[in-house]
């Protein structure tokens, strides 16, 4: 049962769990915040599809970039519109905001759109596989890891060789200090939800991509995935999130394998099981961060 | 070049400075000395933009910088080394330098300053790719300082740079602080050690329970005879009152 194709699609899974995840902690690392309006930008993505797809002749490729787009800049909105104004107040403050702006976007899909699941036209290539070593592994799948490695790949760069990416790590560790360097805060903190919306952006695309619909709840489970992917991982790190995504993806798969059919149901139960199961003894999840500083301000 | 008039400030419910007037002029050394509570760090807070006076005046170059976010006065060439370094553990000593220089755009200066700096303190250039946190507690204060003078400043503050350092490292920084100042950096320099720094400074403000207690030149300060008598009495009884 543990052939070519199932670690291929573990591995599809895995990638896209790891890109949600970094999406949330690369703000949770600088604001502290768990932004749990961070599943919509999933579903303003997959409308996004749903309207271009059905309603304009541009090709799919010209879609898909517009949808990351339309959901990083769905993010930036909310952070200037949203965050901004109550981020000096407390952390509580901004924490309420994320479900004001959730339950906001959500009831907008639901005026403008419908309450009932859209469909959305996928491209050809979503639903062929290709035959590799034996195996039948669907092309979406190897679409989603190569993306994902591109993802990865881009973001570590602008991380590591550009001034502003070590603004954005260095404000992970120590936003005060960041700022008296005489970086200004709205820009990293503006960075990281654009960063965070190009994530949940392309997630959009393969999350809808195996479902072929949307719904104005459908951000729900992708802000899940990424929160437990994070916690998995450990909250303070980016390679934590990666590895977070990772191993839920594996753990949940292995899971679909080896559980009785009768138990298949209680996947999700047995799942967080496994994740208290590590907390319980790596309470700050796998990859510990550097730092143990207490950030102020 | 700064000029602090009555300036008032809280540190939550506690009133942490009541009316302190100080002036660093250009190129000049200045030490502020206290005990541990006597509102040295909170000062030194207020200047940066950490913390809001609320009332009183602060001018930096003849501009009123109450109310500046820290990056604005950052960018204005006021560099602050806190207490406790506040080197980024998870960055390399020169991703470190780098943002030290973020409000410079130059990249080619950058390199130079660079080399500059790893010609200035040799051992961060044996540690340029270390991640910052795996450094002593000496290195992470040559880096800390090396990271302030990045934005080439034109006043260093320095808090407690010698805290928690050996002798012989000490010994060093004080050296620093004064070729610093040779070479035309004006600096405020808080320090709890009184005889190092009145060794090394043009002049001196001593600071109790937020307010100036004292002032003026290092030969003022020291005939004044019982500046380690109040020194040492105020010790006690701020540590007693801390508890």
């Amino acid at each position: 049962m543990i052939n070519f194709e199932f670690i291929v699609n573990t591995l599809s899974l895995g990638s896209l769990y790891a890109m949600l995840a970094l999406g949330l902690v690369i703000i949770y690392g600088i604001l502290r915040l768990v932004n749990f309006a961070y599943g919509e930008l999933v579903m303003i993505g997959g409308y996004t599809l749903y309207l271009l797809t059905g309603f304009t002749p541009l090709p799919w490729v010209a879609i898909a970039l517009f949808a990351v787009l339309v959901s990083m800049f769905t993010s930036l909105g909310t952070e200037l519109v949203a965050f901004r104004p109550v981020r000096e107040k407390s952390l509580t403050a901004m924490l309420i905001t994320s479900f004001a702006v959730s339950t906001l976007l959500q009831n907008g899909a639901l005026l403008i759109i419908s309450p009932r699941a859209r469909a959305v036209r996928l491209p050809q290539i979503f639903s062929e596989s290709v035959r590799i070593a034996g195996a039948d592994v669907p092309w979406r799948n190897i679409l989603t890891i190569v993306v994902s490695l591109v993802m990865l790949g881009l973001l570590s760069l602008l991380l590591r060789r550009t001034t502003l990416g070590i603004a954005l790590r260095a404000a992970a560790d120590n936003f005060r200090m960041t700022r008296m360097l005489g970086v200004p805060a709205n820009t990293v903190i503006s960075t990281a939800f654009a960063i965070s919306g190009i994530m949940a952006g392309v997630v959009s695309i393969f999350w809808i991509g195996r479902s072929a619909s949307v719904t104005p709840t459908i951000g729900l489970p992708p802000l899940l995935v990424a929160f437990v992917a994070t916690v998995i991982g450990g909250m303070r790190s980016l390679v934590g999130a990666v590895v977070g995504g990772y191993v839920y993806a594996i753990i949940i798969s292995l899971l679909g394998v080896f559980l009785p059919q009768t138990l298949l149901d209680f996947r999700e139960a047995f799942m967080f099981g496994i994740v208290i199961l590590i907390l319980l003894f790596r309470p700050e999840g796998l990859i510990r961060s550097k730092t143990s500083v207490e950030r102020i301000g | 070049m700064l000029v602090l008039k009555e300036v008032h400030a809280r540190y939550g419910a506690i009133t942490a400075l009541r009316g302190v007037s100080i002036e660093v002029k250009e190129g000049e050394l200045v030490a502020l000395l206290g005990v541990n509570g006597a509102g040295k760090s909170t000062l030194l807070g207020t200047i940066a933009g950490i913390l809001r006076p609320w009332q009183g005046s602060i001018h930096f170059q003849n501009q009123a910088i109450v109310g500046k976010t820290p990056e604005q006065i950052t960018r204005l060439g006021i560099a602050l080394v806190p207490e406790g370094r506040d080197i980024f553990p998870s960055l390399t000593t020169e991703e470190n330098l780098r943002l030290g220089a973020f409000t410079r755009k130059d990249r080619s200066e950058y390199r130079r300053d660079l080399e500059e700096m790893f010609s200035l303190f040799p051992v961060l250039g044996e540690r340029r790719g270390q991640l910052g946190g795996t450094l002593s507690g000496g290195e992470q204060q040559q880096l800390a300082i090396a990271r302030a003078l990045m934005s080439h400043p034109k006043l260093l503050m320095l808090d407690e740079p010698s805290l928690g350092l050996a002798p012989a490292l000490v010994d060093q920084i004080f050296e620093l602080v004064a070729r610093l100042h040779r070479s035309g950096v004006t600096i405020l320099l808080v320090e709890q050690n009184v005889d190092r720094s009145l060794a090394i400074v043009d002049r001196a403000y001593l600071l109790n329970t937020g307010s100036i207690e004292m002032s003026g030149t290092p030969a003022v300060l020291r005939t004044h005879a019982d500046i380690e008598g109040i020194y040492m009495g105020d010790r006690r009884r701020n540590l007693s009152a801390e508890r």
